[in-house]
């Protein structure tokens, strides 16, 4: 079969456009409000005069003065000098998808956007009825009791957990004791560093043989010091723990609580259900499965969900019905309180909301069916290309939504890195893949994920480029060695960032070191 | 496992036509199913998804999603005086705009070559908001105010190796409920104990003598806020950080970006973390999903290293003369140490930090000065006037930022029955703390803002006298 499609003859727009506080000009204005009404001036008065003595700011800010045309200018040009998915995304654990645009317009009208979290619950039925449908959808997709969506992403639902983990075990009374979370070397780093800033001791279990860790190793871990357990299945090499019932079971016995990572959901959406697994609580990652544009990294909203053993102990607000209106029930003894202000990102849960209601169940099984099978059609090509392996070799049978690949071989026999793969892909239009979270199982690792939402023409056009990078390598390695070169920048000097002479993460920092450069 | 059936949609390409065929043969699989093998059958769904029905047309899905919405209420039709952690203001068309670009709202993250735009952006935020605070060092956005009070308070006692912290009487109870959570609770190892300092009744000003009496070696940082959760803006910051650093403690302070046009920023008052929110820097109250927060302070690397969010710096390129950015110190988060990194670091707030960089370069240094003084003078105004009212009073005697606290005990009416009456009437009174603050009455917190006239103000007085009356 001939797969290969023309190579796009594809150029980043260049506008070389400069730091925002060199530009503009003494006076300009990009924006005006109104003076203060004379009469209230009369009866105030200057705010220097207002305000208690020495607290008055007598110099101007250091900010640049532009024309408004001028600004939005500046940031269009900078808009255009980011790739952002306008190519091909297959940007692994993150589950690209189409943002659909109704949803941006729906949620941008003021019934929305200018409406406050504290005005009444009678003049936020609309939003509070939506959000209570949601829950309904995801109780329904994960067995789950109830839903709360103040995590700002899914790293903070982990923390949300964890919290909730340490109010449960109070409650027993055994917290002192009850101070260590198990979790797997597969898991993302979020899992570890959220369960150690809400103070456990973390407990990681390496890979077995079969791609997860052992159950003994997990029989050794436990013990009348877990609290519980934080584990993503399938985890990000596409490898489903087949044994996962066991492990929550071993978990309970021990006398933990199992929290369920769903990042990686997409290609199990409508097949598993958390609560049929055994677990207790679990989170989706609206900004990912769920259609909910990423905005670079949030705002995001990460779903958390448990059963009714463990709501009392949910962050309050929490959204309720009864028999004639929704409202906010603040009125929770018990709750852990707040993890952050107020009831969430209520825009991106409206949007999730408007994603499910398109999809539906069968839209939802359909889209997790397209996912893996466009992964494992990928998986075919991907592997005939010269000197790329995947993840546990050994294993065999088709994996879930992701394919951890290795390009160890390249590298060994060109010097060709992952780093220069992914700086090269960008010459081509297309988004760089993501590698692997720290510390690296896989040499040289990267992992997309196809997902449902780019043709089969797209995935073949990705992978098409990847071919060509790889002949490259061993054809003409400078080329890649020394990309991009169709971006709007060259490749960056990385040691810079990390040496405090020079890095600089702010333009006034930035002229203090560069001109005690000029001193030496 | 049931075949589900296939409708060709519009978000699936591939859910059209023979593509899944051509796919399944390509790989050699006979259907779908055997991709799923894997998981085990007793493991899957034994019924039947029951979920709403699809609406597949975008036209249908719009007037449902509409229809419903139609119940809220919105701050644009009706005049809003509830502000509390997320503030009505102005909200600048471009900001919308440009964050409403494809290429900064869908996707995830690129290369510093691919992303140059965005990591630009995401710089200027960080410098503008620098300028703002005369401060080297801005991260990356939290996900709220309260977050990076939390994360700042933790930064402190990782830098003293203390546990206590202080902080004042009077705070919002959303923040303090996130920091409560931050501080771990009793009987954990790394429980950081709270330690709340007394305010002057006639001022809300901290109250120094009790601070001195509470403040120790053990205390890893006092934090406060200016203006406070009242509106009110304390006048001894100075005498504060220096109790603080006689006492070897970090001064942490909250401040609303929005009144630096006019307000000192803390680092002249000694403040050696900042915090805050980013929201007010053109973000829609968005029902609360409009909060961010920033935390920033010196370069000094004793601060700079224990920052938990991610930091773009500028830096060089392989091509003379260009400039370039990326990620700076990644490898501290827990990216780089999983649990051995700065508390944790994950999706945050990035897309409302380039709202955040268009708002400051529209403004510009005379936008905030301009709105300082208008939000300063219009608050003040209305706080007098509502002062005049038989039966309500102001509960501070001094100046306010944005936000005032009105007392109802002598108009026999309960701040929830006067709102009520207020909502008849197209107004959102301020917000109801008889619960969280018993002790102060029937208070409501109100905040008044660019976004209301004189008139505005003056209807809310004629409305209350009516009602009070």
């Amino acid at each position: 079969m001939k797969h290969r499609t023309e190579i796009r003859d594809y150029h980043a727009p260049i506008w070389n456009e400069p730091v925002i506080m060199e530009m503009g000009s003494d006076g300009r204005r990009g924006l005006i409000f109104r003076k203060t009404d004379q009469k209230i001036f009369d009866e105030l008065g200057d705010a220097k005069k207002l305000l208690p003595k020495g607290m008055f700011r007598e110099e101007k800010p250091g900010l640049p003065e532009l024309s408004e045309h001028e600004v939005q200018r500046h940031y269009l040009h900078l808009s255009q000098e980011t790739l952002g998915m306008m190519g091909i995304s297959l940007f692994g654990t993150c589950t690209m998808k189409y943002n659909p645009r109704l949803n941006e317009i729906v949620a941008g009208r003021s019934e929305v956007a200018e409406t406050h979290p504290l005005q009444h619950e009678e003049t936020l039925q609309g939003t509070l009825n939506i959000i209570h449908n949601f829950d309904l959808i995801l109780r329904e997709l994960s067995g789950m009791d109830n839903f709360v969506f103040q995590a700002g992403g899914g790293a903070h639902a982990a923390y949300t957990h964890c919290c909730l983990a340490r109010s449960y075990h109070a409650s027993k009374g055994d917290l002192e004791q009850r101070n260590e979370i198990i979790t797997s070397i597969q898991a993302h780093p979020c899992n570890p560093a959220t369960a150690a800033s809400a103070g456990f001791n973390i407990i990681t279990l390496p890979l077995g043989e079969n791609g997860y860790p052992t159950l003994d190793a997990l029989k050794a871990a436990v013990s009348d010091r877990t609290a519980g357990l934080l584990i993503n299945n399938p985890d990000d090499m596409g490898i489903y723990n087949p044994n996962i019932k066991e492990w929550v079971k071993i978990v309970h016995d021990a006398g933990g609580l199992c929290f369920y990572d769903h990042a990686n959901f997409n290609g199990v959406m409508g097949k598993i259900r958390a609560r049929d697994l055994g677990f207790d609580a679990c989170m989706y990652m609206l900004h990912k499965t769920f259609g909910v544009p990423k905005g670079g990294g949030g705002p995001a909203v990460g779903a958390y969900g448990c059963t009714s053993e463990l709501a009392e102990f949910l962050p309050s607000p929490v959204v309720t019905k009864s028999e004639k209106s929704f409202n906010l029930d603040y009125d929770r003894p018990n709750s852990i309180g707040r993890i952050r202000e107020f009831w969430g990102n209520v825009p991106q849960v409206i949007k999730a909301y408007s994603w499910a209601r398109a999809m539906g169940a069968n839209g939802i099984q359909e889209a997790a069916e397209i996912s893996v099978l466009a992964n494992n059609y990928m998986e075919s090509r991907i592997l005939k290309i010269r000197g790329i392996t995947k993840s546990h070799p050994n294993i065999s049978g088709y994996r879930m939504e992701m394919t951890r690949y290795s390009i160890e071989k390249v590298t060994a026999d060109t010097g060709i890195t992952v780093e220069d793969l992914s700086n090269r892909m960008v010459d081509f239009g297309i988004d760089a893949p993501w590698l692997a979270h720290h510390p690296w199982l896989v040499p040289q690792p990267f992992t997309p994920e196809a997902g449902e939402c780019y043709s089969k023409e797209d995935i073949d056009y990705w992978i098409d480029v990847v071919e060509e990078i790889i002949s490259e390598a061993y054809e003409n390695p400078e080329i890649v060695k020394s990309a991009p070169h169709r971006q709007p920048i060259g490749k960056i000097n990385a040691a810079l960032l990390e040496d405090p002479d020079h890095w600089a993460m702010t333009w006034r920092a930035y002229i203090r070191k560069k001109s005690l450069k000029k001193k030496d | 496992m049931e075949k589900t059936v296939s409708n060709v949609h519009p978000y699936m390409p591939n859910s059209a036509g023979n593509t899944k065929e051509k796919m399944l043969n390509a790989i050699g699989a006979k259907n779908i199913d055997e991709l799923f093998t894997q998981i085990p059958e007793k493991h899957r769904l034994s019924d039947q998804l029951d979920l709403p029905e699809q609406l597949l047309s975008e036209l249908d899905l719009k007037r449902h999603l509409l229809s419903i919405l139609s119940k809220n209420s919105t701050c644009e039709k009706n005049t809003n005086f509830i502000g509390a952690g997320c503030w009505q203001h102005h909200v600048p068309s471009i900001c919308d705009e440009i964050i409403g670009r494809a290429e900064f709202l869908t996707n995830v993250w690129g290369t510093p070559s691919s992303d140059h735009g965005r990591n630009q952006a995401l710089f200027e935020f960080c410098s503008l908001l620098g300028e703002l605070l005369k401060l080297d060092m801005v991260g990356l956005p939290v996900y709220s105010y309260g977050c990076a009070a939390g994360h700042a308070i933790r930064m402190a006692s990782r830098i003293t190796g203390r546990k206590k912290i202080i902080i004042p009487k009077i705070i919002d109870p959303e923040r303090k409920g996130v920091i409560k959570n931050y501080c771990e609770l009793k009987n954990m190892e790394g429980h950081i104990e709270i330690l709340e300092v007394n305010y002057e009744k006639d001022t809300g000003n901290i109250d120094l003598d009790h601070l001195s009496k509470i403040i120790s070696k053990d205390v890893a940082g006092v934090y406060f806020e200016v203006p406070n959760y009242f509106g009110l803006i304390e006048k001894n910051g100075k005498i504060i950080s220096e109790i603080a650093a006689e006492n070897g403690s970090e001064t942490i302070v909250g401040c609303d970006p929005i009144s630096l046009g006019i307000i000192k920023p803390p680092v002249d008052y000694g403040a050696n973390i900042v915090v805050g929110p980013v929201q007010p820097l053109g973000i829609h109250m968005n029902c609360g999903g409009g909060v961010s927060g920033f935390i920033a302070t010196s370069d000094d690397e004793r601060y700079v290293r224990e920052y938990n969010t991610l930091n773009i710096s500028v830096t060089e390129t392989d091509i003379e003369g260009q400039f370039g950015f990326g990620l700076s110190l990644a490898g501290q988060t827990s990216y780089g140490l999983r649990e051995a990194g700065k508390d944790w670091t994950g999706n945050s707030t990035y897309l409302w930090a380039i709202a955040g960089a268009v708002y400051m370069a529209l403004l510009g240094p005379s936008g905030f000065i301009e709105l300082g003084e208008l939000i300063i003078q219009q608050s003040n105004y209305a706080s007098k006037k509502i002062n005049e009212i038989d039966g309500v009073k102001t509960c501070f005697d001094t100046i306010f930022f944005k936000e005032f606290l009105i007392n109802f005990d002598d108009s026999k009416l309960t701040v929830s029955e006067i709102n009520e009456e207020l909502r008849k009437r197209n107004i959102f009174g301020g917000k109801d703390l008889s619960i969280e603050y018993p002790e102060l009455g029937q208070c409501s917190l109100y905040c008044v803002t660019e976004i209301h006239t004189r008139q505005d103000i003056e209807n809310l007085i004629h409305n209350l006298n009516e009602i009070i009356s």
